[in-house]
């Protein structure tokens, strides 16, 4: 009789096991964030969102492009109500489909129209700066390039880093693509294929210039502002080149945010969008280890970041990044 | 029961009434359900229109994918089939001091999974990063599996095949030439095998390796593109190879004869005494043990030093361990439900629909995570989104990944139990459901307690499957320390790897004790 019991147990609890990722109701004032920014700052925002309006927030991690394709393949069944990413192409891919609800016109007003989706159903919550992470050490200052297409040259063979992997650089790509067109970014990937080290992340490229593992590496400009303000580990022997001049290695990429339409709080929803590009999200953005770009003029970006108006950043739709011809570009160029 | 001399089979027919036999439908429905990441393959790569295929399957890029995994492959399967049978031989049939420790030692990197290594490795230094560092590391992290199974055939080996080769004249190298490693052959391909299998899955420590194969491709794939055809046709690439190597492991084995009539006793063999050459031996076997467990012990615990100075993240590594232990509880259970049918039709039927059941059950253990996930992400979201990410589904991930360690230890268990038992439970009155819970599963207890302990360490260093079909708000420790490594956050990431090598000790020890062979199917 015991061990029937036992078995009885087993299965039950079997079944409780299998069934606890689908079961209990929501509560109704939770928002479900996919959340493809950084993992420390989405939860600074959350935290204080949260504190702020009494609204829960429940998080699921991934990079731009994995939660954005997940979004797309769930459709209206997706538990997202909000999405945020690093970076617009992902954006632009649920936009397409036409997954996301307008933006109130307060959280958009709250940023420049450069900062938001043309179509008004996505707003920017942060933005980020192409550079050029080098080592003075085997790169002097006066031999830096001018333009990021001049990586692509010959002279650059074996001395150049990026992470192709990533949401970053394609992103960084499709600005390349949206501003010089398609033959020349292909022209570009294939010398970037012969000339690149690939690495796994913007950190590691990072941290193998400061090592002197190689020359220079593509990446965003906080991954170094964030070294430099803690205590430089991968970073010291570093230094940052800014391309200015409109050059698409001046893009800046917009991290955007919106409210999906399939969303079961969209009140909430939209709140917490508002939030974000409002005074507080983007105070705690300023105030934050992030170092990225606020959107929001009213709150002027951490005083270590070189001033946006400076960086000379080409103009461009953030709408417009094709993200999935990107990677069709980059699997061309042998760099996926 | 049988029908009786005296009945007629007609009668027969009408006296037994026809039911369907439960234990066999459940364990058709379970080996299809193994079945299905290798279906999903096929229908997925079937479905992709042909210049589509062309498109992404003949470029430089998956070239190089093929040259990079077969070159692995080759390379660190030799170099773990060399490195583990001569550890072997030398820690079972020389006299080196210290034999019985220096076992142990062999057996321990198998508690630190790969990618820890690797961890540990590429923050040393970023030398080993490519195809010699990851030669390097996966036969530092792999050579166990040969070198255990080629020890237990060494234990049990009689003496007289070699003693009788050097009568007949040949000289001491010439007859473990002829005359042992011929004996020694199933292990050592039964090892390599695992071994390649377990190269064609890897993902962790090779994409921190910056060694790209086409399992590491398919993750980026999947990061770029989510479930779509660049990543189901690579899935594709890499089952092929899979199936390459166990055809291939088929034909090496090979037909000849190992057994002999009346074996007898064989005569205990005083170890060889190594004279001269102790010292060698030693300084072989103590090298292997640092690179394998030195270095990755090591360099965790100087992150951990370095990185508990900082913080030392005690909720979140709580929180990721409950759930870890969790979710491996969950597939324990999960997996002994789905084995029982299967190991029990197994040992009670016959027939070649059994056969193939029961071997199509290790099939999906054979394949990657990788595939394993995407097939059950797409068949999710495309035929059943109410599953998608929920618990359930990454517990059906782990079962089909991890299911033939609790059946090959139920079916050895079950073999044991005379069907006699069960007739004469029913002949007193017992269901047959009560004949299950009160005579067959407590005589299987043991035996699925160990296949149960298997199943709950693996599932505690699985990163594959996890990454991609946990669903919101679940992190193991898996997860987490990946999160942190591949972030170069090293101090962050050392807690959770230390708390897996932990978790994974006693999975090392019940490896050295079963035998792998056995123990990892």
């Amino acid at each position: 009789m015991r061990v029937s019991r036992g078995v009885i147990g087993l299965v039950v609890g079997a079944l409780l096991l299998a069934g606890c990722g689908s079961a209990g109701p929501p509560e109704p004032a939770t928002v479900t964030l996919y959340n493809a920014q950084h993992e420390d700052l989405a939860q600074e925002w959350v935290r204080d969102f949260t504190a702020r309006t009494g609204i829960r927030v429940e998080v699921r991690n991934g990079d731009d492009s994995e939660l954005a394709n997940q979004i797309v393949q769930e459709g209206q069944a997706s538990p997202a109500d909000v999405f945020i990413t690093e970076n617009s192409p992902a954006m632009s891919l649920v936009s397409d489909r036409g997954l996301f609800a307008p933006v109130e016109p307060a959280a958009l007003g709250q940023v420049p129209p450069q900062f938001r989706s043309a179509a008004n159903d996505w707003v920017g919550i942060a933005a980020r700066s192409t550079v050029l992470v080098y080592n003075p050490r085997l790169l002097p200052a006066d031999q830096l390039p001018r333009s990021i297409m001049d990586l692509a040259g010959p002279q650059w063979q074996g001395r150049v880093g990026f992470p192709p992997g990533g949401a970053d650089f394609q992103a960084i790509v499709s600005a390349v693509a949206a501003t010089r067109g398609e033959a020349a970014t292909g022209q570009w990937l294939q010398g970037l294929e012969t000339n690149g080290r690939l690495y796994q992340s913007n950190t590691a490229t990072m941290r193998a210039v400061n090592a002197g593992e190689i020359p220079a590496g593509i990446i965003y400009h906080y991954y170094w502002s964030k070294d430099r303000a803690e205590a430089g580990a991968n970073s010291a022997n570093a230094e940052l080149h800014y391309f200015g001049n409109q050059d698409p290695g001046a893009f800046l990429s917009t991290s955007g945010g919106g409210v999906l339409r399939s969303s079961d709080t969209p009140r909430e929803a939209q709140a917490l969008v508002a939030y974000l590009n409002g005074p507080d999200g983007q105070r705690v953005l300023a105030n934050s280890t992030a170092l990225e770009y606020t959107v929001n003029p009213a709150v002027p970006s951490n005083p270590r970041l070189p001033p946006i108006a400076q960086l000379g950043a080409p103009p461009i739709d953030p709408n417009a990044l094709d993200g999935p011809r990107t990677v069709q570009m980059m699997q061309q160029a042998g760099l996926l | 029961m049988s029908a009786g001399l005296t009945t007629a089979p007609a009668a027969a027919a009408a006296r037994v009434r026809p039911r369907v036999p439960f234990g066999s439908v459940a364990a058709v429905a379970v080996a299809a359900l193994t079945l299905v990441p290798l279906g999903f393959v096929l229908v997925a790569s079937a479905g992709a229109g042909p210049a589509e295929a062309g498109a992404l399957l003949f470029r430089a890029r998956v070239g190089e994918l093929l040259l990079n995994t077969v070159g692995l492959v080759l390379a660190t399967t030799t170099a773990c089939a060399v490195v583990g049978t001569a550890a072997a031989w030398v820690v079972v049939r020389t006299a080196v001091p210290g034999r019985p420790v220096w076992l142990a030692l062999l057996a321990a990197p198998l508690a630190v999974p790969a990618f820890v290594n690797s961890y540990a490795w590429v923050s040393l230094t970023p030398a080993v990063e490519g195809f010699a560092g990851a030669v390097l590391i996966t036969t530092l992290s792999y050579y166990p599996f040969v070198a255990l199974p080629v020890a237990a055939v060494l234990r049990g080996l009689d003496p007289v095949h070699e003693e009788s080769a050097r009568a007949l004249g040949l000289g001491p190298v010439a007859a473990v030439r002829r005359a042992v490693l011929p004996l020694l052959r199933p292990a050592v391909l039964g090892g390599a095998l695992l071994v390649g299998l377990h190269l064609l899955a890897e993902f962790g420590a090779l994409q921190m390796l910056r060694f790209p194969t086409f399992t590491t491709a398919i993750y980026d794939a999947y990061e770029a593109t989510f479930a779509g055809p660049a990543a189901t046709l690579l899935a594709a690439v890499l089952v092929l190879l899979c199936l390459v190597l166990l055809v291939g492991e088929l034909r090496l084995a090979g037909r000849a004869r190992l057994a002999r009539v009346g074996s007898g006793a064989a005569r205990l063999r005083p170890p060889r005494p190594l004279g001269r050459a102790t010292p060698l031996a030693l300084a072989g076997l103590a090298a292997l043990v640092v690179l394998a467990l030195g270095v990755p012990l090591g360099v965790l615990g100087r992150w951990l030093v370095e990185g508990s100075s900082t913080a030392f993240p005690l909720v979140e590594l709580g929180a990721a361990t409950l759930t870890t232990l969790g979710l491996a509880a969950g597939c324990a259970v999960l997996t002994t439900l789905l084995a029982l049918p299967v190991a029990w039709v197994a040992v009670r039927r016959r027939g070649r629909l059994i056969r193939i059941v029961e071997r199509s059950s290790f099939i999906g253990s054979s394949l990657p995570g990788i595939v394993v996930a995407l097939a059950l992400v797409t068949v999710a979201v495309r035929g059943l989104p109410v599953i998608y990410q929920t618990t359930a589904l990454l517990l059906v991930a782990y079962a089909i990944l991890f299911l033939p360690r609790t059946m090959v230890a139920l079916r050895a268990a079950l073999a044991q139990v005379p069907p006699e038992l069960d007739d004469a439970a029913r002949s007193l009155g017992v269901r047959p459901a009560g004949v299950l819970a009160r005579v067959t599963l407590p005589l299987v207890a043991r035996g699925l307690g160990a296949g149960s302990a298997l199943v709950f360490l693996a599932v505690v260093t699985e990163l594959t499957a996890t990454l991609l079909l946990a669903p919101i708000g679940t992190d193991t420790l898996a997860t987490e320390f990946w999160g942190h490594a591949d972030a170069v956050a090293y101090g962050a990431a050392a807690p959770y790897a230390a708390l897996m090598v932990l978790l994974s000790a006693p999975a090392a020890y019940l490896l050295t004790r079963r035998g792998i062979p056995e123990a990892v199917s």
